[in-house]
């Protein structure tokens, strides 16, 4: 029988088929583990007696609480102190793998499960953490779940689920110079909007897909949940194989080939049926940025802040008028000329090294926007020992950004990384919730390029408004590979 | 967990939509590491503003939040259902909800029940024209009855049932620990193992300090 990317994953794990809406018991390969979200689960299984089923399916890494500077001193914030130790001291008692701060593995669950290699087709990872659907790019069927079933998978390695709805997003065409995969999600959520994935996979295909990086694929796949989804696919193909390939946790040998044979199946057959369709030109997207409290509020960077009289609908116009206000934003004021005060660089939907390198290749040489604070933090400790490795640092420190160790930091604030009541931020991570980045915070969500041209001219900006110059090369900003992340490499510090 | 049939308490009009998680319980309340006391969390951006509706006397002892659409997007954190639960709320009725939020709500006994938006209309009048009105939730019939309004709500069979018999989900799933093993003995040699760890040369890391 045909059937979806999604199906084909489903139904490789089904321990248990559920009927008369008893849901099916679906088995998980990997479970990604970090402080936030666990310590309530380890409880749970010690209230009750129970153990971890499978501590060799497991990992667990600190990365929203951590701070990003002077790592060496204890952490100064004594509840993030007691979530750091609390995990410390579970993982301990139960067996669990741990890449503590100062590990050169440390950092976001969803960076360091990818880089390890651990995170590959076709299997089933979850987290306690919403954007786990960043694994999804490997086409896996990942999603993020609550505390509750963080003990549940600990204590059984399953999950009991109603099987999802699924829907294709097909992206044709080319994006043009500028234009990001970032742009791509944003434009995404702002037709589909926050509730239109609700309920579904939403699978991404179509050739402007195909031509992406694998970490341009999981800035896409990150950001299903802003519109809903519970997870988002990518079928894998030869750009997977290749990023997997001789990572520490990928397969080897005759292992490697069988993975590989069946991986190639791992597509959605011609005739599959899909509840929802949806179709999106690559050629006609620009660079896109948020403009009010949730990620389907965002529009063209060439486009001005809405005027919510102008709005039919009701509750869209009061919700509009809400986050305009809360944004402090004039109606009708073009997006170009809203001023930041802080740039902030980071976080799993675009903290990862080709990230860094694409901001690197615009910052490089110039100078920050005097009254802009711009803050680079990389994703994983193995990403900021591969920036330093390509002097990326150095670019950033002359620039007049700020160089951090790895972590969520400003992407929700946990740590001592946040925006001040007020504060106006160009940000590259997910959520542009209202006090996401501190309270009375406000966030536009933008792509690297947009975040870098954004604190080199103070307002938001993109490539086309700098003054580029022909030495800078710009092939490689359309979401073309740029050279992968070497796990091989050896990295002096 | 407590077993669930019906529950009448006084209803509380939230009249937002999209309320995310980050609203219902901010992040910096996520540092805590026990699983109950995070009343005082709830709504905190809100509940510094005298005029929030939990700040009112005749709402604050609520126990059936009536919310508009798209409750509980955003983060997965289950914080947001222990918070409600914490506060003291038994059932939330809106006209759609978050996938994981209804997922975490149904694990921990708060009933998430979808309510037609005419009907949540209806109530939120109701509420805001008489605060304190009482509202009861009956899981068994389906139904939530406000002052005349008598409204059908939804919720999957499944949900509904593990609501009112109370149950645990990981014994549930332990009932067929064998069939478990089974799959484990078939599963792949390719699929990854976390452990024994295999790394990259360990570095030093050195710490960043501030710029400037
Ligand atoms: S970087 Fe942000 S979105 Fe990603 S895991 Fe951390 S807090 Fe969540």
């Amino acid at each position: 029988m045909a059937g979806t990317l999604a199906e084909k994953v489903w139904q490789d794990h089904v321990v248990r088929k559920g009927a008369d809406g008893v849901p099916d018991l679906l088995y998980i390969d990997l479970h990604l583990v970090h402080e936030v979200t666990s310590p309530q689960a380890f409880e749970g299984l010690r209230l009750t007696g129970r153990t971890v089923r499978r501590p060799d399916l497991t990992l667990a890494t600190e990365d929203h609480n951590t701070p990003t500077l002077d790592i060496d001193l204890p952490i100064a914030d004594l509840t993030s102190r007691t979530q750091i130790d609390t995990l410390r001291n579970n993982a301990k008692e139960f067996g669990v793998r741990l890449h503590s701060l100062g590990d050169a593995d440390q950092g976001i669950v969803h960076q360091v499960g990818p880089q390890l290699g651990l995170t590959m087709p076709g299997l089933t990872v979850v987290c306690g953490d919403s954007h786990t659907s960043t694994h999804g790019a490997f086409g896996a069927l990942a999603f993020g779940i609550g505390t509750s079933e963080v003990e549940h998978v600990l204590a059984t390695q399953t999950l009991p689920l109603a099987p999802f709805k699924t829907m294709a997003i097909t992206v044709d065409g080319d994006l043009p110079p500028g234009a990001t995969s970032k742009d791509i999600i944003l434009a995404i959520i702002a037709k589909i909007g926050t509730g239109g994935g609700q309920g579904y996979v939403l699978e991404y295909r179509g050739e402007a897909i195909r031509r992406l990086s694998m970490e341009a694929r999981m800035t896409i796949c990150n950001m299903s949940i802003e519109a809903g989804a519970r997870a988002g696919m990518i079928a894998p193909d030869q750009t997977t194989f290749d990023y997997l390939e001789g990572r520490p946790h990928a397969p080897e040998g005759a292992d490697w080939d069988t993975a590989v044979e069946y991986w190639k199946t791992l597509r959605s057959d011609d005739d599959a049926t899909f509840d929802a369709e949806v179709v999106l030109q690559a050629s006609d997207l620009e660079p896109f940025i948020t403009w009010g409290t949730n990620p389907g509020q965002g529009l063209p960077l060439s486009a001005n802040v809405p005027v919510p009289e102008e709005i039919g609908d009701d509750n869209e116009r009061t919700t509009a008028e809400r986050a305009i206000e809360y944004m402090g934003l004039v109606p009708g004021t073009p997006l170009r000329d809203i001023h930041v005060d802080t740039v902030f660089i980071g976080s799993c939907t675009n903290g990862r090294i080709e990230d860094l390198r694409s901001v690197a290749k615009v910052v490089k040489g110039r100078k920050k926007a005097d009254d802009v604070r711009v803050l680079v933090v990389p994703a994983s400790a193995r990403v900021r020992l591969q920036a330093e490795a390509e002097g990326l640092d150095r670019i950033f420190l002359d620039f007049g950004a700020e160089w951090r160790n790895a972590g969520c930091s400003m992407c929700l604030g946990m740590n001592p990384d946040q925006l001040k009541p007020g504060e106006r931020a160009a940000s590259t991570s997910n959520r542009n919730f209202e006090g996401r980045q501190g309270k009375g915070g406000r966030t536009h969500l933008v792509s690297p390029l947009v975040a870098a041209a954004t604190a080199i001219r103070g307002t938001l900006s993109s490539l086309a408004d700098l003054d580029l110059g022909e030495e800078t090369d710009l092939t490689s900003f359309d979401g073309t590979p740029l050279a992968p992340l070497d796990p091989r490499l050896q990295v002096q510090v | 967990m407590e077993k669930f049939t019906t529950h009448t308490g006084v209803g509380v009009p939230l009249r937002r939509n999209n309320v995310d998680t980050d609203q219902i319980i901010p992040a910096v309340y996520l540092k805590r590491v026990t699983r109950t006391g995070f009343e005082d969390a709830l709504f905190a951006a809100w509940r510094g503003d005298p005029s929030f509706v939990l700040n009112q006397e005749a709402y604050s002892s609520g126990s059936v939040l009536v919310a508009g659409a798209d409750f509980g997007t955003g983060s997965s954190r289950e914080h947001a259902v222990w918070a409600l639960k914490d506060y003291g709320f038994k059932a939330v009725l809106a006209p759609r909800f978050a996938d994981i939020f209804r997922g975490n709500s149904g694990k921990q006994g708060l009933l998430a029940a979808q309510v037609a938006q005419e009907d949540i209309e209806l109530i939120w009048k109701i509420l805001e024209s008489e605060p304190g009105t009482e509202v009861t939730v009956d899981l068994e019939a389906r139904t939530v009855i406000c002052g005349d309004v008598v409204a059908q709500f939804q919720i999957d069979d499944y949900t509904r049932w593990r609501l009112m018999e109370g149950l645990d989900d990981i014994g549930l799933t332990l009932e067929h620990e064998s069939e478990i093993s089974d799959f484990e003995a078939q599963r792949q040699p390719w699929r990854p193992k976390t452990l024994p760890a295999k790394h990259l040369p360990a570095v030093e890391i050195e710490a960043a300090r501030p710029v400037g």
